[in-house]
């Protein structure tokens, strides 16, 4: 199929915004009487506090409102409306605090420096309690609990199982067990979170806030300030960046709205970057054990996993990343027999919760580390055990999920004919490959939304321009660009054409937000069902204009409506609307479209598969891994911006490969200890590698013209990989993510302490 | 006590009365309004905040505004003749070098700066002078293509 838009490189269409300074943030805003708030944090991991006292801070000049849990409430904030018992976060400490970090009172004032001043005139005392932060320790009889009635704080338990993996084991040729540890990372967007809420005489909020989900936003401040949703607006100005770390509600959103409704004034409070660290979220540290067994030839017959996840004070959004891990644990290959149990343990730390990838990157690292190793035992090729076992479309996931696309196969030869051309490496050089696949949307509906999960809205007006409405999340995806494209494409006019109204809860029906790489197929679904009822009411026009034989077909196209028969026969798009128009005495085309994902499974409508290889040098005497080139054969379905998915690739690299070699939040007594970009690693320009990519061409028939996730399978396999290629390179295998030069040295001289 | 600063930006006369302890950042965010100038850190470590002073790029939370006094500053809201991008910031566009966008101001003056040093860097140049500027979107490959291909454009320009 020729398509007009999809498929072409099309640049972003808030590109003049973002290149001029023009783009507004939340943080940039600024109201007439706007106060200033600040949060106190709990210095301490584990206490109980005995007594709050605001009076000073109060009586400082210039304050104007303290809040503290007397004001916020008993209410237990979470995303979880249908498992009401993951809902354990208070908006502001009332008995205890269970993290260093954990909001506790929060001040507004004429401006920043006068609340910081407060902050310091609040009185807490705290009688310390004994802190666990390790959930291998916690979970001990005896170990100090975090949550009343939550045994040996595991928090969530989650089991996915087919198959009988004892009998697998037992007609298996081989089998390995193993170890792994994955560590915490930190989202850091570049906008911290922040929030300036804003109540009117009426008793009705607004709410500009740095989100992934405004629709979570809306309903949870509208509960936890018991109002109806309808009377709190969420705004969504442009956001700097998600990566998973806004889809929660955060003390800042609470705190802006309590002091506003408080004070009759704006409020707004931003992060500092420390506290972004600190008291933002962390993508969850695991504990992984993993008991693999196939035969000879390399063929898999049963995988057994064990996970702890190092789930920090609250539920948050960890309990997903609980099961996602476990399932993406059996991805992509066919286990005939598998059983993964996986245990979220409280700890005296900061939430773990969802980011990028949700799960997978940690099962991706240490299952595709342990695929390479059993490659090994058996004398396999890496790529060749991969090629035995992949995925392949229309496979079923015994009790889960069909999967219907499955580019896989296809990537690993185009893969293999990558390697052979890259030939022979260098002394020290090493290649490793990781295959992955990931979700296009969640099925589950722990949010227990009433409404569809995705909902759009068309208007086309007298002119022929085209109002779109959705609540797709533009957090720097490209979203606001791919739904202008689906639009463009499904009703035949041009991208120009479009006006897209997005981040208002008032003007926008619902949408759940940017997370599980949903926009693209979900909203694009219903971008493009609200397309075509558009069109269909154009078309009915164009029937009675040509009358043509029953037997033709109408088309839209290039601002033309044709039989797509006889292309000759057409009219123009600006005729038949303003024609359409006066059949509707005058009302403009209202076109409407939902999505649910219906009779897909348990996890996803559509998987995205693809491998990675990552080629490695390694430098015997510091120990420092360096990428030079990151290769990547990808199956995305039909994709809908080739610019847009590029830049989703090279910036999940840089993600990735930081998760692979430098970032971690290392802690003392739950203290972390580098809260800034100083001590925080991220990969910077001149760590960025070669890349290259390998487009697979498949067509996903759920998706809105064929197209799949891009946005987060790509960050899953790359840490995979260089544990790979660090292997190939110099023969040490790190567990131990991230691989750091000080692993890589002991790990050598571990080596040559054996061999001496 | 607050205390007079005299300063030009974006080719605007300035006479401010402000507190010495602000930073060039604050003044220019709060004081003009300039809030395309991004904070994306509390430590001087991410250059999101970039700007030019008398044509070189500095972060303008490093500096005092003061230090700015009878000094020419320009902003990302300086670059743009009106509708008419500079090429640096076209290039961003076609490129696909930003995504987020806030720390996209900072990327694209330091890039101005560079190439009024050097207007025909290479890869490496261009990486080496970027790297202090931080951005978690992109992976920054996209935005020294957009660079290498400004500093084209830009020799094509004045030829």
């Amino acid at each position: 199929m020729e398509y007009a838009v999809i498929g072409k490189a099309t640049t972003n269409i808030d590109g003049f915004a973002k290149v001029t300074g023009q783009a507004q943030y939340t943080s940039d805003m600024v109201l007439p009487q706007m106060l200033y708030g600040k949060i106190l944090r709990s210095p301490y991991p584990h206490a109980k506090i005995l007594n709050i006292d605001t009076s000073k801070a109060e009586k400082l000049v210039g304050v104007k409102a303290v809040v503290t849990a007397k004001d916020t409430g008993e209410h237990k904030q979470g995303c979880w409306r249908r498992f009401r018992e993951l809902c354990d976060e208070p908006v502001l400490c009332l008995e205890k605090v269970r993290y260093i970090g954990d909001p506790v009172a929060a001040v507004a004032a004429i401006d920043e420096d006068i609340a910081e001043e407060a902050l310091d005139l609040i009185e807490v005392e705290y009688e310390l309690l004994p802190a666990v932060f390790d959930p291998l320790e916690a979970i001990k009889e005896g170990a100090p609990q975090l949550h009343d009635g939550v045994k040996n704080n595991i928090n969530v338990s989650r089991s996915i199982e087919w198959g009988d993996v004892e009998e697998g084991f037992k007609n298996s040729d081989h089998i390995r067990e193993d170890r792994f540890m994955v560590p915490p990372q930190s989202h850091t967007p570049m906008e911290v979170h922040n929030a300036l809420a804003s109540f009117d005489g009426n008793g009705r909020l607004t709410v500009w806030t740095t989100t992934q989900c405004p629709y979570y936003v809306q309903c949870l401040l509208a509960e936890t300030l018991d109002m109806k949703e309808g009377d709190v607006t969420v705004k969504m100005p442009y956001v700097g960046g998600g990566f998973g770390g806004k889809n929660e509600l955060f003390a800042d959103q609470f705190c802006a709205a309590f002091l506003s409704r408080r004070t009759g004034r704006p409020i707004k409070i931003v992060y500092t970057r420390e506290e972004e660290f600190i008291a933002a979220r962390r993508r969850t540290p695991m504990y992984y054990y993993l008991k693999i067994g196939a035969k000879k030839d390399g063929t898999l017959l049963a995988k057994e996993v064990r996970v702890f996840t190092d789930g920090g004070a609250y539920s948050s959004m960890g309990a997903t990343a609980l099961y996602l891990t476990g399932w993406f644990s059996a991805f992509p290959y066919k286990y005939p027999n598998y059983k993964y149990e996986g245990s979220k343990v409280y700890t005296n730390k900061s939430p773990a919760s969802s980011m990028r990838g949700f799960g997978a990157p940690q099962a991706v690292f240490a299952g595709e580390s342990q695929i390479d190793m059993l490659a090994a035992d058996l004398g396999i090729d890496p790529l060749e055990i991969r090629k035995r076992n992949s995925m392949t479309p229309n496979y079923v996931v015994p009790g889960q999920a069909t999967i219907a696309s499955c580019g896989l196969p296809q990537a690993l030869d185009k893969m293999g004919d990558y390697l052979e051309r890259r030939g022979k490496l260098p002394k020290d050089r090493g290649i490793g490959v990781a295959c992955y696949g990931f979700n296009t949307g969640g099925v589950f509906n722990w949010f227990n939304t009433p409404y569809a999960f995705s909902s759009a809205l068309i208007k086309i007006n007298i002119d022929g321009k085209v109002d779109l409405y959705t609540l797709a999340a533009e957090i720097g995806q490209g979203s606001n660009t791919t739904m202008s494209m689906i639009c463009a494409e499904e009703l035949g006019v041009h991208l120009e054409d479009i006006r897209l109204h997005t981040g208002d809860t008032d003007i926008c029906s619902t949408d759940l937000g940017a997370w599980s790489s949903r926009e693209t197929l979900m909203m694009g679904n219903a971008v493009k069902m609200a397309a075509a009822d558009a069109k269909r009411q154009l078309f009915e026009i164009a029937a009675m204009k040509l009358s043509p034989n029953i037997v033709y077909d109408f088309a839209a196209k290039d601002r033309q409506i044709y039989l797509r028969e006889r292309p000759d026969r057409g009219l123009s798009y600006y005729d038949v609307v303003k024609d359409a128009i006066r059949a509707k005495e005058g009302q403009p085309i209202i076109g409407r479209g939902h999505y649910t994902p219906h009779g897909k499974g348990m996890i996803s409508p559509a998987f995205s598969f693809g491998v990675q290889a990552v080629e490695v040098e390694v430098d015997r005497e510091t120990g420092h891994v360096k990428i030079i080139k990151v290769t990547t054969a990808h199956d995305s379905g039909q994709v809908i911006n080739p610019l847009g998915v590029r830049g989703q690739l090279e910036g999940a690299i840089q993600m990735a490969a930081g998760y692979g070699l430098c970032e971690d939040m290392p802690t003392d007594e739950g203290k972390i200890l580098n809260p800034n970009f100083v001590d925080y690693k991220l990969i910077r320009y001149r760590d960025m590698p070669e890349t290259e990519t390998i487009e697979i061409d498949t067509y996903e028939p759920e998706g809105p013209f064929g197209a799949k996730e891009a946005g987060e399978g790509l960050t899953c396999p790359t840490a995979g990989a260089l544990a790979n290629a660090v292997y190939h390179a110099v023969g040490v295998r790190i567990n131990d993510n991230p691989i750091t030069p000080e692993k890589v040295l002991k790990a050598l001289r571990d080596k040559e302490g054996k061999s001496a | 006590m607050k205390k007079e600063l005299k300063l030009t930006v974006n080719g605007e006369s300035y006479q401010l009365f402000i507190e010495p302890k602000k930073l060039l950042v604050e003044v220019l965010r709060d004081e003009l309004g300039l809030t395309g100038t991004k904070r994306g850190c509390d430590s001087s470590s991410c250059a999101a905040c970039t700007v030019l002073l008398d044509g070189r790029a500095v972060k303008s939370c490093s500096i005092l505004a003061m230090q700015a006094s009878g000094r020419s500053i320009t902003t990302i809201e300086g670059l743009a003749d009106g509708p008419n991008l500079h090429p640096i910031q076209q290039s961003f566009i076609d490129h696909w070098a930003f995504q987020c966008g806030f720390c996209t101001s900072g990327q694209i003056m330091a890039a101005k700066a560079l190439l009024d040093e050097n207007p025909n860097p290479t890869m490496e140049e261009v990486k080496l002078a970027m790297d202090g500027h931080l951005c978690r979107c992109t992976g920054y490959n996209m935005i020294v293509e957009a660079i290498l291909a400004a500093a084209q454009e830009l020799q094509q320009e004045a030829k």
